[in-house]
């Protein structure tokens, strides 16, 4: 019955060159006045008829009908498009779309449908959605041909790609073209292998699943298709499982330069303060915290600018840590120097000081912090591949705020100042530099640097008391691989610990992965105990 | 890291007739009153407990002697730490690993002596595995049914990783930071690898539910004092078996290690086998303190590998003062007490006391309380007081 109402519409189609009638609000009433008929044979018909004209209403009463939200009223048979929103049925009229407002449930009746119709339905809804004015919906209407082939849609799809000027659309359409030929018995084999070889450049999961079933076989061992398809399928669905395959490398290598430059924005403040000053700061965890905490707070300053805010949140993060680095640099660390073991219990007590202050004052549950919109959504390279915003946003950030910290370390006096008192404190003062203020500004700048990690942070995960705690040794463990003192080795170490990271993931899982990077870094050290890139020279046997 | 350990060098050549408990005490007033101490505690508690009447204020209650038994293992622990710290000069920050190992076996143990009368009644297998749907044993279960084979691996076990941990630590020479960062990451690794619900050790919950040790009721009484007895037997004992190792003459190479290394290295010393030895036999001393803190708490959980109670426990050792001994028995007690009264009576005031103890000790404080009446002699007390730079 189906197949012979498809038919009907195909032979329609060519019977029609412009296939649709545009009608006016009083036909298409006349035209859907049959679906409020109780037998579904009537309700079928009445579709297939409407299916045939132009009109803008056609579309969202027939995706109205699919959704089980069409309804007439028992009174007088309008029919009506009804939403139910806690148990109260709004009504709008389904042609002129004027609102009618609350009816109760009595008297309205829904229009019933059965499986046929809803199929029948959703052919004809591609094709009208194939014809749209506007680019998504035509993607959409391609897509879901793609995903259930049909030979019934050939001709259609065959006249839409004529007329499509949209590359991404034309391409989706000559593909799910292409898999309906492969897919088609009826076509003579050299046709249906021809298609199966156009579909060597596709990527799409519809296509893959369509050259599986192409190349499945029966438990005997025989193909289930003609064998030249099935052969054809096999050595193409090879290559495209090799291309995803190779996409799917690119992804995890995403992953991993995503997973280094988080790694790099925690650990290059910690660079500073332990790299440069030999100081180790358990706090530098909370000092990311403490970023993240300020990107929450000017949220709630401007929660109707929240682009603004990230962007404000930038420099207020870093004086706010920076701040709170100099205040700590200033009453505990300074009376430390030369101590580094008493330097990192006292640090690690401002640790959970700071932690339990950030409980006290916003609470110990986390806190959620808005997106911008820029940062939402991906870059989709195709179909196999999409990049998010977010990561690739972070992975521009990180390395931008690298640069500018090897800037300031290389080119300007406050970096010469600071090298020299790191390489040597007394002759530095001898030079006349105030190593007293030195240590003051690099341990501010360093904090400052995670206050801006926090920032970053906090656009991937939720902001709460213990968001420090979880990168600190992860930060250690970058800054100790790399190589204490060396900005360029906590740049190799963070990218390289990110892609292992990533790659070891797949294979043994997140937290296997982890322990294993640990167990890798602790053997690692024993080898190479001051890291990727030592410092060399007398000094360095500190 | 000078100014806290001078005092450790005593001199040796005790009076020949001595017996060996007087010799090791000798010169160490702190240590004998902490031991007498202990005793008397002992004692006390023992008849408290047992033979006082429950409605008597001088009775205490099966949960006093519990707390004191927990309170008496982590002074083991803060012991084998101190020796590591305080005379090695190697801050572990993952010294609680080889705890909670002591107290993984002991777990499996009592794990094992509960048999058929978990929830599920399953005579093979325990609790947490029939809910994983485990069908059998994991191998590194087996032989856990037998009391002594469990003993031999609270030793084994600990032992061994600080073994192999500290042999290819020391032999390439990391030392200072670096060593107690790659310390912090052995915890951490173990921490999440215990978490892990495959490892077939309780993932998340860890062991727990136990009934009895060696045929003993653990919630009875007796048992409970038989534990806390133990907990301290083998206290003095650990603090014996340190005052031994220190008095000798590898105490003192090591004492001299952490003064200043590379000059024993050149003197033709091998340094690596002397910090190798007190490395291994501080892990199995925490490793006996885990496996006496898991009977009587009654649980244990990869909670214990945490970065924090590892660092926890080395505000222990600093605020009782390093390089004692006795000091690091004080300051356990000391801490953890507050830790049970802050988060019974003000949980929220526990991270800020514990924090400001950190600084304040650092700070004011960088002999602990052992070193508390030489620091007013030496009258550095006011000068620290004033903030004048420590060095």
């Amino acid at each position: 019955m189906l197949k012979q109402i498809l038919i009907l519409i195909t032979l329609l189609l060519f019977a029609s060159p412009s296939w649709a009638i545009e009608i006016n609000d009083q036909q298409l009433s006349e035209k859907i006045q049959p679906l409020t008929q109780k037998k579904l044979k009537q309700v079928s018909k009445a579709i297939d008829e409407l299916s045939q004209y132009q009109h803008s209403r056609i579309q969202p009463i027939l995706e109205a009908l699919l959704n089980n939200n069409l309804y007439y009223l028992r009174s007088d048979k309008e029919v009506i498009i009804t939403e139910k929103i806690d148990d109260k049925y709004f009504a709008i009229n389904a042609i002129s779309s004027s609102d009618i407002g609350e009816v109760s449930k009595s008297s309205i009746k829904k229009i019933k449908t059965n499986n046929k119709i809803r199929k029948n339905l959703r052919t004809i809804l591609a094709k009208l959605s194939l014809s749209d004015s506007n680019v998504d919906s035509r993607l959409i209407a391609a897509k879901n041909l793609r995903k259930n082939p049909s030979a019934e849609a050939t001709s259609l799809l065959e006249e839409a790609v004529i007329s499509e000027k949209d590359e991404e659309v034309k391409r989706v359409m000559v593909e799910a073209l292409n898999i309906i030929k492969a897919l088609d018995s009826n076509l003579e084999e050299s046709k249906r292998v021809e298609a199966i070889y156009k579909l060597n450049d596709s990527l799409s999961t519809d296509a893959r699943n369509a050259l599986t079933t192409l190349s499945s076989k029966t438990a005997d061992g025989d193909f289930t298709h003609p064998e030249a398809v099935a052969l054809a399928a096999e050595k193409v669905s090879k290559s495209i499982a090799g291309n995803v395959n190779l996409y799917s490398y690119v992804e995890t290598a995403f992953f991993g330069l995503s997973m280094g430059s988080v790694l790099l924005l925690a650990a290059i403040g910690l660079a500073i303060t332990f790299g440069v000053m030999g100081v180790i700061n358990m706090a530098h965890g909370e000092m990311i915290m403490i970023g993240a905490y300020t990107t929450y707070v000017m949220q709630l300053i401007m929660p109707n600018l929240i682009t603004m805010s990230i962007w404000v949140a930038i420099p207020a993060a870093f004086l706010v840590a920076g701040m709170v680095g100099i205040l700590m640099e200033r009453l505990v660390i300074r009376h430390l120097y030369g101590r580094p073991l008493e330097t990192l219990l006292a640090t690690f007590g401002i640790s959970l000081i700071l932690q339990q202050l950030v409980r006290t004052i916003f609470s110990p549950l986390n806190k959620e912090v808005i997106t911008p919109e820029f940062m939402a959504g991906s870059l989709q390279i195709n179909e196999a591949l999409s990049l998010t915003y977010n990561r690739l946003y972070i992975i521009v950030f990180a390395l931008i705020v690298f640069f500018a910290v090897l800037y300031i370390m290389k080119k300007t006096t406050l970096g010469l100042q600071v090298r020299a008192v790191t390489q040597n404190r007394e002759m530095a003062k001898a030079m006349g530099i105030n190593t007293d203020r030195i240590d003051m500004i690099t341990f501010g700048l360093g904090s400052g640097l995670a206050g801006i990690a926090g920032v970053a942070l906090s656009q991937l995960s939720n902001v709460g008391p213990n968001l420090g705690q979880a990168y600190i040794v992860d930060s250690f463990m970058v800054v100790v691989f790399g190589g204490v003192g060396n900005l360029w080795g906590t740049f190799i170490a963070a990218f390289v610990l990110g892609e292992l990271n990533k790659f070891i993931e797949p294979v043994y899982g997140a937290v296997l992965a982890k322990v294993l990077i640990l167990i890798f870094i602790i053997l690692f050290i024993q080898k190479r105990p001051r890291g990727l890139f030592p410092q060399k020279g007398r000094d360095a046997e500190g | 890291m000078n100014t806290a350990q001078t005092h450790s060098l005593e001199k040796t050549s005790p009076p020949k007739r001595q017996p060996l408990v007087m010799r090791l005490l000798d010169k160490d007033p702190g240590g004998k009153i902490t031991i007498s101490l202990l005793i008397l505690i002992g004692i006390y508690v023992s008849i408290a407990n047992l033979l006082i009447p429950e409605d008597s204020v001088f009775h205490i209650t099966a949960y006093g002697v519990t707390l004191l038994g927990k309170y008496i293992s982590f002074a083991l622990l803060a012991l084998s730490l101190d020796l590591v710290w305080g005379y090695l000069g190697v801050l572990s920050l993952g010294h609680g690993a080889f705890f909670a190992l002591g107290g993984y076996a002991m777990g499996m143990y009592l794990m094992r002596q509960i048999g058929d009368r978990g929830v599920y009644g399953n005579p093979e297998l325990p609790d947490f595995m029939v809910f994983l749907n485990y069908q059998e044993l994991p191998w590194f279960w087996l032989g856990f049914d037998n009391f002594l084979f469990a003993a031999l691996m609270i030793v084994l076990i600990p032992g061994l990783l600080a073994f192999v941990f500290g042999w290819l630590a020391f032999r390439s020479r990391v030392t200072g930071v670096y060593l107690s960062i790659i310390t912090q990451a052995l915890t951490f690794a173990l921490m999440l690898a215990f978490f892990r619900n495959d490892m077939g050790l309780g993932g998340n919950n860890g062991l727990t539910d136990f009934k009895d040790i060696l045929g003993f009721n653990l919630q009875s009484d007796t048992t409970r004092v038989g534990l806390f007895l133990t907990s301290i037997i083998m206290l003095i004992l650990g603090y014996l078996v340190s005052r031994a190792i220190i008095l000798s003459k590898l105490g003192r190479v090591v004492t001299a290690i952490r003064d200043s290394e590379s000059r024993v290295r050149f003197i033709g010393y091998r340094v690596e086998h002397f910090k190798l030895f007190v490395f291994v036999v501080a892990a199995i001393m925490a490793g006996i303190a885990g496996a006496l803190y898991v009977p009587q708490v009654g649980i244990i959980n990869p909670a214990v590998f945490s970065p924090l109670f590892s660092i926890e426990l080395i505000i222990w050792v600093a605020i009782g003062g390093r390089g004692t001994l006795y000091g690091a028995i004080i300051g356990a007690f000391i801490v953890s007490y507050s830790k049970t009264y802050f988060t019974g009576a003000w949980p929220e005031a526990w991270l800020y006391a514990l924090g400001a103890l950190f600084v304040l000790v650092t700070l004011f404080l960088p002999k602990g309380v052992a070193g508390l009446k030489a620091q007013f002699k030496e009258n550095k007390f006011l000068k620290t007081l004033t903030f004048k730079k420590a060095n």
